[in-house]
This record gives structure tokens, C-alpha cells and sequence, in this order.
């Protein structure tokens, strides 16, 4: 047999509970969805866990329910199934735009929110095989004692890149996170912690099961930089929503994937009242988002260039939904 | 752990006892000699392993055999009928939408998901459903010449 994966025990539940249960049973169990990350990592020798819990036969996770009280996204939907949901192309454009730039379409088929939401960090120094990490003496996030991103630093600066997170968080989205305890609820935001090696809240024992997201009369908008116009990972993405008040002032809400180790909000200026000078406001918004951001040596793409056309991109997707 | 996993491949029920652990592309290539999908990259980088599960394309290289107990699959080899090549094949071979072969076992399934669900696709949607599909040699204006070639020539994919 060629380059066989790592021994582990594979577990196909079909219940939720079953699969708590079996998140607990031994240690060194991991979940799996779609498996295009983890499968990835594990090839690579960067994941060898012991159990997998296949969450692919679990049908209550695959559900999408849009009504009067928001949008209800369970973390078994494939991208491919968000991508065509009529409702949330119209009303959600931009989780839509988000679900169709990641990847490619074969991935797609597969891969789900809940993968996508905790979709490990990345980095030119760990996302390569063994020898080759290896050879460069290992690094911080990963077996090594040193970060090659940056050495002086003393934490690792691996890139979160999920291009979901940012399209679901300018909505206000909150993430239903089953345990042993029962169900708990949180900001999407809250999520994720500034630190490569470390970027998700969840505990060992958790399984992200639902988004969900308020109604809402924004229109939005989610775009990506990248070198090729499919499959690659966001060098930077961006998420904006844009909310027209009674006096018709624009309220912007903003958030960018693929420069710091976790999406980002961006805290956005005043809103744009009907009579302001718009080419100040955005020159302003794009400003802002500059000195946000805060995109490292992690891809071979300049940080600097990444930080310019995530501040550019973001400018230029508010002006478009004015 | 063994398991016994049962699908259908290219039309023919089959079982195995297959570990947990078992990528489809290997459980293909080497429990079924099924050499066609070729294995182009470290891991779902060039969809060189294209391979269709229930109609659908999916990426062997990075799926569990085990996970497509009780599914169909299809291969290249699923392609040809009673020694005739499927009209994808005929039309990358007359159109030079080959030329090592590499990555065509790849583009024929995911031209073959597309065709059966969109008969007479444009450029862009063509575009669109090989995007994840790789090919070093043509510069896929060939290829893409040679899914409008299989469009036209109407036999069910
Ligand atoms: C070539 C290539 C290109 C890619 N390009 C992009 C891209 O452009 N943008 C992008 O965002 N991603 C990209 N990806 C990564 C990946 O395909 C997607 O992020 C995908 O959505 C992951 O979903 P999955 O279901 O396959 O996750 P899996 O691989 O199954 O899981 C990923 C991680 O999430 C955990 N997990 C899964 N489900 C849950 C859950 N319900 N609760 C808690 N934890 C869970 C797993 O334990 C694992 O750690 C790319 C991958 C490849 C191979
Ligand atoms: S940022 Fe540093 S520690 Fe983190 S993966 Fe890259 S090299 Fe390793
Ligand atoms: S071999 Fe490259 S994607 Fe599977
Ligand atoms: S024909 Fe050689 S890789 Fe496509």
C-alpha cells in the first residue's frame, strides 16, 4: 500500500450524542467532517490522532432553515450546499460569495461549515511534509522551539484563512457549541484567540453543531486576495456589510480573514451620514483596516502587499455597496 | 481495524475488508488495480485523483475508503462501453485535451458530473467545475475545447 495514512481507529456515529461520547471515550480523538484540512494535515504527519470521528453520517448537522426569526446554518452543510441556497445568495450575499471562493468545486462537495470554521492555521513553515519541516528543524506550532515567521517573537503567527468566518461575523453570527454540559452559545467572534498554535476557544470535548444568524436588511459583500483565481487559500479576505438607517446613513461592519492568526473584526468609523463626503469616509475606513491588520512572513506573498490590498479590497467593497 | 466496506464500482457490487485508515485512491489502485486515477500531488492540491461517488466528484487522495460504504463509484475505467470510448474520451483525444495524461482521468469525471447535470455548459461554467483541476501541458484552452466538443456530440455522459 502507497503512503498509507497513520493507524487510528475510524468511528461513524449517526447521533449527535454518539458522537460526544465518542469525543470522550479515549484520548487523542479527533473530528472529522469533510476531512479536506484534516486529511491534508494528517498526509503531512501534522495530525496523528488515534480515533476519528467520521461526523459525516450525522443528518441533524446538515440542515439550513431560513425564517422570520434568521438563518440557521448546521455545521454538517457542505459548501457546496451553502453555496446554492437561493435565500442566502439573496439575502446573505456575502456568505454566499465567501462559500463559492473556497477552494475548488471537488473540495467542495465535501467540506463543511464546521470544518471551515475550525480549520487549523497555516504557514509556509508548517504546511509541507515531514521531511521537509524536518530538515528546518520543526517550528513553534509544531514539535521545534522556534518560530521562522518571526524568531524574536515567542508565539506562533500562523494565519488563520477560513474564508466563511469573516462573511458570518459581520451579521453578528453566533456559533451553537455542543459539550458534555449540553449546548452553549457565543459571539462566532469569540471563537477564535489571537495565536497560531492555539486560535480556537472550542475544548477537546466540543463539537461546533450550528450558526446562526439575526434577520437582517444588509446588503454585503465577501472578496479574497489570491495568486490563482481558484482553489488557493485567501492571502487576505475581506467581509463587509452595510445597513441603511431611517436618515439613510450607512452603518459599515467589517472583517477581514487571512492576515492574523484569528478573523478580525474591524471597529469602523462613525456611520456614513446621507450628506458626508464619501471619498474621506473611505479613504478613512481603508486607513483604518491598514493599521488593523496585522499579516506576517507566513506565505510566500510579501506582508506588506497583504496588508495594502486587504486595506484596498475593503475600501473597495463598502464603496460598491453605497 | 478491518472493516467490511461494500460499494459498487464501475457498475459491479463489490466488498472488501479494508482498514479504517485506507485512502480511497489507494483502496482504487491497489486492492482493484484501478490504476487510472493517478495521484498528482502531496494531498488535494491538483484533482489528478478525480474520481465520482454517487455522481458527484470527489477527491480520492483525501477520502476515507470507508466512507463511501454503501455509494457508487466511478472510475476512468467505468468510462469506455463494450470496448467504445465515452464521448469525453473521444473528445480530449480528438481535440488535444491530453497530452501526458496526467491529470485527464480527473478532468473526464468532473466534465463527466458536469455534463449530466448541465448538457451544453458555457466557457465559464466549464471553467468553473474544472477549476480544481490541474494540468500542466495544455494551457486547458484544449480542454476546455474538448468538454464543448463532448457537449455537442449528445450521448449521455
Ligand atoms: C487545495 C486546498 C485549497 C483550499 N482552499 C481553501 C480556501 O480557499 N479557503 C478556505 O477557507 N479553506 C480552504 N481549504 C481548506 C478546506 O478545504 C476548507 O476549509 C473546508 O471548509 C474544511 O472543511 P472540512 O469539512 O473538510 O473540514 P475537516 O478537514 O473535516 O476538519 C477541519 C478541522 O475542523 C474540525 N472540525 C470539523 N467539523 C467540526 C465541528 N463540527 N466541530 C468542531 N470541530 C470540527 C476538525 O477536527 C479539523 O480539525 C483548502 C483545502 C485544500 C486542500
Ligand atoms: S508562524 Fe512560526 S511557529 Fe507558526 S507555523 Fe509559522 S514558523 Fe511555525
Ligand atoms: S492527488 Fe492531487 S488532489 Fe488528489
Ligand atoms: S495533459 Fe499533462 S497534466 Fe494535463
Amino acid at each position: 500500500m502507497s503512503e498509507a495514512l497513520p493507524d487510528f481507529k475510524l468511528i461513524r456515529p449517526t447521533s449527535l450524542d454518539e458522537a460526544l461520547n465518542a469525543l470522550t471515550a479515549q484520548p487523542n480523538t479527533r473530528l472529522c467532517a469533510g476531512g479536506t484540512d484534516l486529511i491534508v494535515n494528517m498526509r503531512r504527519g501534522l495530525e496523528t490522532p488515534d480515533v476519528l470521528v467520521d461526523l459525516g453520517a450525522i443528518s441533524d448537522l446538515k440542515t439550513i432553515t431560513m425564517d422570520d426569526k434568521g438563518l440557521r446554518i448546521g455545521a454538517g452543510v457542505t459548501l457546496r450546499d451553502l453555496a446554492g441556497h437561493a435565500g442566502i445568495a439573496g439575502a446573505f450575499s456575502a456568505i454566499t460569495q465567501a462559500a463559492n471562493a473556497i477552494a475548488g468545486p471537488n473540495h467542495r462537495e465535501v467540506a463543511t461549515l464546521g470544518g471551515n470554521l475550525c480549520l487549523d492555521t497555516r504557514c509556509q513553515y508548517y504546511n509541507q511534509s515531514h521531511w521537509w519541516r524536518k530538515s528546518n528543524d520543526f517550528c513553534l506550532k509544531y514539535r521545534g522551539d522556534i518560530c521562522h515567521v518571526a524568531p524574536n517573537g515567542n508565539r506562533c503567527r500562523a494565519a488563520f484563512s477560513g474564508d466563511l468566518a469573516p462573511a458570518l461575523i459581520v451579521f453578528g453570527a453566533k456559533v451553537e457549541i455542543a459539550g458534555p454540559d449540553g449546548v452553549r452559545s457565543c459571539d462566532l467572534a469569540d471563537l477564535y484567540r489571537e495565536d497560531g498554535a492555539d486560535h480556537l476557544t472550542l475544548t477537546k470535548d466540543e463539537i461546533v453543531i450550528a450558526v446562526q444568524i439575526p434577520p437582517t436588511d444588509a446588503a454585503s459583500a465577501y472578496d479574497k486576495i489570491r495568486v490563482r483565481g481558484a482553489v488557493d487559500f485567501p492571502l487576505a479576505g475581506v467581509a463587509v456589510a452595510c445597513r441603511t438607517d431611517a436618515s439613510g446613513a450607512r452603518h459599515f461592519a467589517l472583517a477581514v480573514t487571512g492576515t492574523n492568526s484569528m478573523p478580525l473584526r474591524v471597529d469602523m468609523p462613525d456611520p456614513l451620514g446621507k450628506d458626508d463626503d464619501p471619498d474621506s469616509y473611505f479613504k478613512a475606513l481603508e486607513k483604518l483596516v491598514q493599521k488593523a491588520v496585522s499579516p506576517q512572513r507566513t506565505s510566500t506573498i510579501a506582508p506588506h502587499y497583504r496588508r495594502l490590498s486587504a486595506s484596498a479590497l475593503s475600501a473597495r467593497l463598502a464603496r460598491a455597496l453605497i | 481495524m478491518k472493516r467490511i466496506v461494500a460499494l459498487t464500482l464501475n457498475g459491479r457490487a463489490t466488498e472488501d475488508a479494508i482498514a479504517g485508515n485506507t485512502l480511497l485512491i489507494d483502496y482504487l489502485r491497489d486492492t482493484h488495480g484501478l490504476t487510472g486515477a493517478k495521484k498528482g500531488c502531496d494531498g488535494g492540491e491538483c484533482g489528478a485523483c478525480t474520481v465520482l461517488v454517487d455522481g458527484r466528484p470527489r477527491l480520492s487522495c483525501i477520502t476515507l475508503a470507508a466512507s463511501c460504504e454503501g455509494t457508487k463509484v466511478e472510475t476512468i475505467e467505468g468510462q469506455a462501453k463494450a470496448g467504445r470510448l465515452s464521448a469525453l474520451q473521444r473528445a480530449f483525444h480528438e481535440n488535444l485535451g491530453t497530452q501526458c495524461g496526467f491529470c485527464t482521468p480527473g478532468m473526464i469525471l468532473s466534465a463527466t458530473s458536469l455534463l449530466r447535470t448541465n448538457p451544453d455548459p458555457d466557457t465559464d461554467e466549464i471553467k468553473t467545475a474544472l477549476g480544481g483541476n490541474l494540468c500542466r501541458c495544455t494551457g486547458y484552452v484544449k480542454i476546455i475545447q474538448s468538454v464543448k466538443a463532448a457537449a455537442k456530440a449528445g450521448e449521455n455522459p
